[in-house]
């Protein structure tokens, strides 16, 4: 009997009371989704639920990339005072799901057909023995490349597709005075560009075996040391402040000019746009050399809550507004990730927007689509965090390429 | 006769008991909230607890990963430095501010609120603003290169050996005025018939500090070491806005540790097993001063 | 203490005073310097913050910032900015602060005044729970809240803040009180006044500078605490730290830096005018009380 479900037991009175009575017509919803656009966005949301006469509780709590949202819903549940709707992401999903903690949402999927529009990948993560515990509001792809348009043409350069042109490039870049890459040096920017650079370096297979069933063998292989090697020409090319800079000023560098790339999630193109820039025009965006078949990706969902055994009509109807593609357009278009069905329209998209859904579509299909190490989509919160320690600190100049293989299969083997 | 003796006797005993019982209160939520939730968290610590409270034993497990992990190591060791170099530089700084303002400063009533004034925001608010400050390319040295010196170099925030430092910085900064508060408070509470009596005698200005005035600071200082000691091993919000523990791992402190370990890594066990560590240090360092303070008043 | 005023002042020649005026000035500069870049970019279009130097005066001013941080920012779904959530803050704040600050007079008064056996062991107990971290209190405080059905709710805060006050208010009066002259109470007893008629009337009338003290203390403390108010708090219930972090901190959205400076000094501003309005009474209340022995 798992802990949690002791204590929903021992509160469950107080819940039922607090939570059920108090608000009979409501859905609580607990996200990080407080930036003008995602937050305008979630709007959406709640004006279709308000339209079936359903109330929405609003519960903002940023920070971490969801790490602080994570920290209140567990003082949430150990209170019995768990919200009706949470987003959450990846390995968290199936922790909660594994507690027993969500709502079984089979209903509602057969009802709206979930299973033939979401990728298979993506399912691995809402779905825990065969139900569905959560609804799949997007997926955003970790493996590209922003680009500044105007530098690269200054400075003769076509989008790179191979790692010894990328490598050119940066040299080209460097002779000209720019600097070639713009970097945050925070821990899981770090873990950004590695996973891209480790999926250039040994390809899927040695992707999945290393970061998704963490094998040892390939965790200390010659691959892996090749890859941490390519880190250290990526540190080469970045600026002399990398170091604690926010990803967004890194955007902003590209932006300006004062950079020529790159390597960030899909959410970075927010910046470009909300800069007045036009993609394919001012800026580029192309997968990291070498990974243009893959995909890479983390997908933001929202988990019900169990409150009383079964799923509420207030939880089914969000569940089924997240999914219904008029919503999953519009979040998207603004957001900068795409659908997590893959039948939307891509109409509404722009030429970055049409190509990540163009690739994710190629890559659920060739079965290149994987989840991503950095964001907590291919191994659980604490192997995840111990390979953030090593590739950091091999990043600072901690470690040399071959240590830092070694210690990243020691530091795996610690936190399993 | 009978009746009124045992209502003057209830009364009696009453007044006897109201102290104690107006103390209880207290005493009984501290003794739950505080020391109950120690003892909880000591259990923890024995138990495989990973995304909630879990209750299976594991004995010393996540103590010896714990001792196996360098990024302990790394957050123990920057505390030992944080805290010292904070409590001195705290203590130094304003020591000096307050006798610097003892010596009849006109405007005192404007500069004292401009010493004091960041003990009162938090790091949520200032935090974006000292991480700039500290930024080589966007901070002081970059205003200083456009000022026309080019060699002023401040890139410390950057550099795995030095990123600690900056956090004393901008801890001092947070509390030192506020030192200075008691310092200042200490110097007016000076008997100043002592001192006339020792310039009589032809003290100078620097013996008298040193003999007389210092040295009857000492609850001074003694207050302040509780306050800011409490202050550094709390230290976290500053780590998180700073630097969030980088670069790489350098400037991680026990209390983002065990935050890290107990909320984003899902190994509440470990988390649980630093927390006790961490208390036992403080009650090394606290009972001791403790007990010589109580003591001492009798 | 004045030594200045003394012989010593003639003889303290022009330079030295300049220095002294200096150093004092350098240090108000550094105090100030933080707050001076939150103003600055707080008055300045978006574009010029990530365009160019962050140091520099804005070439356009503008307040616009300020206007959405107070009523039109993103907080959560609607564009609420950060004013509604400012009354959450004091409702959770001032009832909070007040009692913590009574029992703590109440308990300052019983240990020095009214000592039993083990009074010193009660005492050593209420302040080493200042020194308890947050972090470890959260998950059994969450299961304790829950219990007691305050989960959720202002009064769960207010609990939460009361209780882990308790140990810094105790102190200060302790401090105080101890200094009172104690002749004075025992010469009420035997007049007969009782335990809170003497508190009352011969302790409180001369405790201004010490619940000054108290608090600025609880006040700061509690207004800026943002682990307790994310964790324990309800959609409606959430204080001012919590939207400014919902404000400032989104992970992968546009960051508007100059509204986020905006907000971060709103935020700040019920404390600073505080320590500004009370901070006289600061020196004094230490000076009476906490660091005499």
């Amino acid at each position: 009997m798992s802990a949690l479900k002791t204590i929903l037991k021992a509160t469950a009175a107080t819940v039922i009371v607090s939570a059920s009575a108090a608000y009979a017509e409501d859905v609580e919803v607990l996200h990080w989704w407080t930036s003008g656009g995602e937050a305008a966005a979630l709007n959406v949301l709640k004006q279709d639920l308000e339209g079936q006469g359903i109330g929405w509780q609003d519960m903002p709590v940023a920070g971490g990339g969801g790490e602080q949202a994570m920290t209140v819903l567990r003082a949430r549940v150990t209170a019995g005072n768990a919200p009706t709707a949470v987003q959450m992401l990846g390995f968290d999903i199936l922790d909660w799901g594994n507690e027993g903690a969500l709502a079984d949402l089979n209903a509602v999927a057969a009802d709206q057909g979930w299973d033939a529009v979401v990728p298979d990948a993506l399912k691995s993560f809402a779905k825990v023995d065969g139900k569905w515990v959560s609804a799949p509001v997007n997926v955003h792809s970790t493996n590209w490349v922003w680009a500044n348009k105007s530098v690269l043409d200054a400075n003769g350069i076509a989008p790179p597709q191979t790692w010894e042109e990328f490598e050119a490039a940066l040299a080209t870049l460097k002779e000209a005075g720019v600097t070639p890459i713009a970097h945050g040096g925070q821990a899981w920017q770090d873990a950004t560009v590695f996973d891209a650079v480790a999926m250039s370096a040994g390809g899927p297979d040695f992707y999945k075996s290393a970061f998704i069933d963490l094998d040892a063998e390939a965790l200390g292989s010659d691959t892996m040391v090749e890859a941490f090697r390519r880190m250290e020409v990526i540190r080469a090319n970045v600026d002399e402040n990398f170091s604690g800079r926010d990803w967004n000023l890194a955007t902003a560098m590209v932006i300006n000019g004062e950079a020529g790339f790159q390597m960030m999630g899909d959410w970075a193109k927010g910046e470009f746009l909300n800069a007045g820039k036009v993609p394919g025009e001012d800026f580029l965006c192309f997968r990291f050399p070498g990974t243009q078949s893959q995909v890479t990706f983390n997908a933001d969902q929202f988990a019900m809550f169990d409150q009383g055994g079964v799923v509420s009509d207030q939880q089914a109807a969000l569940a089924s507004a997240i999914l219904s593609p008029s919503f999953q357009s519009a979040f998207n278009v603004v957001k900068g990730s795409v659908p997590a069905r893959t039948d939307v329209s891509d109409e509404a998209f722009d030429a970055c927007g049409k190509q990540g859904m163009k690739d994710l579509a190629a890559a659920a299909s060739s079965g290149n689509l994987f989840g991503s190490m950095a964001h907590g989509h291919a191994n659980p919160a604490a192997v995840k965090n111990a390979m953030y320690d090593v590739i950091t600190a091999h990043f600072n100049g901690e470690y040399d390429a071959a240590t830092a293989a070694e210690e990243l299969a020691t530091a795996v083997e610690i936190a399993q | 006769m009978a009746e009124a003796a045992t209502d003057v006797d209830m009364r009696t005993r009453l007044q006897e008991w109201l102290p104690r019982l107006v103390l209880s209160p207290s005493l009984a939520l501290v003794l739950f909230f505080v020391y109950g939730f120690i003892l909880f968290t000591i259990y923890l610590s024995f138990t495989d607890s990973r995304i909630l409270p879990s209750f299976g034993m594991v004995g010393w497990e996540n103590y010896s990963k714990l001792f196996r992990l360098r990024h302990w190591e790394i957050a123990v060791t920057n505390l030992a430095i944080f805290a010292t170099l904070y409590i001195v530089i705290c203590s130094l700084i304003g020591l000096l501010l307050a006798i610097l303002l003892d010596q009849k400063i006109r405007g005192e009533g404007f500069i004292r609120p401009i010493f004091l004034y960041p003990m009162a925001l938090s790091f949520i608010v200032t935090g974006t603003a000292w991480k700039w400050m500290l930024d080589p390319g966007i901070g002081l040295e970059n205003t200083m290169h456009l000022w026309g010196w080019e060699s002023f170099a401040f890139d410390w925030i950057k550099n795995r050996d030095f990123a600690i430092y900056t956090v004393v910085l901008a801890a001092v900064w947070q509390s030192s005025g506020f030192t200075m508060a008691m310092f200042l408070a200490g110097l007016r509470g000076i008997d100043n018939e002592i001192l006339k009596a020792a310039q009589m005698d032809g003290a100078s200005t620097w013996q008298l500090y040193r003999r007389i005035i210092i040295p009857q600071l000492r609850p001074a200082f003694l207050s302040a070491f509780v306050i800011l000691s409490h202050l550094a091993i709390k230290s976290y919000d500053l780590v998180i806005a700073l630097t969030g523990g980088g670069p790489g791992r350098a400037t991680e402190l026990p209390a983002t540790f065990m935050y890290s370990y107990t909320f984003s890594r899902n190994q509440m066990g470990i988390g649980a097993s630093s927390a006790v560590i961490m208390l036992m240090t403080i009650a090394a360092i606290m009972v001791p001063y403790l007990y010589a303070e109580l003591k001492e008043r009798k | 203490m004045s030594i200045a005023s003394s012989e010593n002042a003639v003889s303290t020649n022009r330079v030295a005073r300049t220095f002294v005026y200096l150093v004092l000035l350098l240090f108000a500069l550094f105090y100030l310097l933080p707050l001076f870049i939150m103003l600055v970019n707080s008055v300045k279009p978006l574009s010029e913050i990530t365009g160019g130097n962050m140091i520099a005066m804005p070439e356009v001013w503008t307040l616009d910032p300020w206007r959405a941080a107070w009523s039109s920012a993103q907080i959560g779904v609607e564009p609420t900015g950060l004013r509604p959530y400012f009354i959450n803050s004091i409702i959770m704040a001032v009832p909070a602060v007040v009692l913590s600050t009574i029992f703590g007079a109440l308990n300052g008064y019983v240990l020095t005044k009214w000592q039993f056996r083990g009074h010193n062991i009660v005492f050593g107990l209420l302040l080493f729970s200042c020194f308890i971290p947050f972090q470890i209190v959260l998950i059994p405080m969450a299961q304790s809240l829950g219990v007691l059905g305050l989960a959720g709710s202002t009064p769960g805060l207010i609990l939460v803040h009361f209780v882990y006050g308790i140990g810094f208010t105790t102190l200060y009066f302790r401090n105080y009180y101890a200094a009172f002259p104690t002749e004075l109470v025992r010469a009420a007893q035997i007049d007969g006044a009782g335990f809170f008629r003497i508190f009352w009337r011969i302790l409180l009338p001369s405790s201004g500078p010490i619940i000054a003290v108290s608090f600025i203390w609880q006040f700061t403390n509690i207004w800026n605490d943002f682990l307790f108010g994310a964790s324990f708090a309800d959609a409606d219930s959430q204080p001012m730290t919590v939207a400014l972090n919902n404000l400032v901190s989104s992970s992968t959205g546009v960051k508007e830096y100059n509204v986020h400076f905006a907000g971060a000094i709103m935020a700040a501003l019920p404390t600073l005018l505080v320590y500004i309005v009370a901070g006289r009474y600061f020196v004094r209340g230490l000076m009476a009380g906490s660091v005499k022995g």
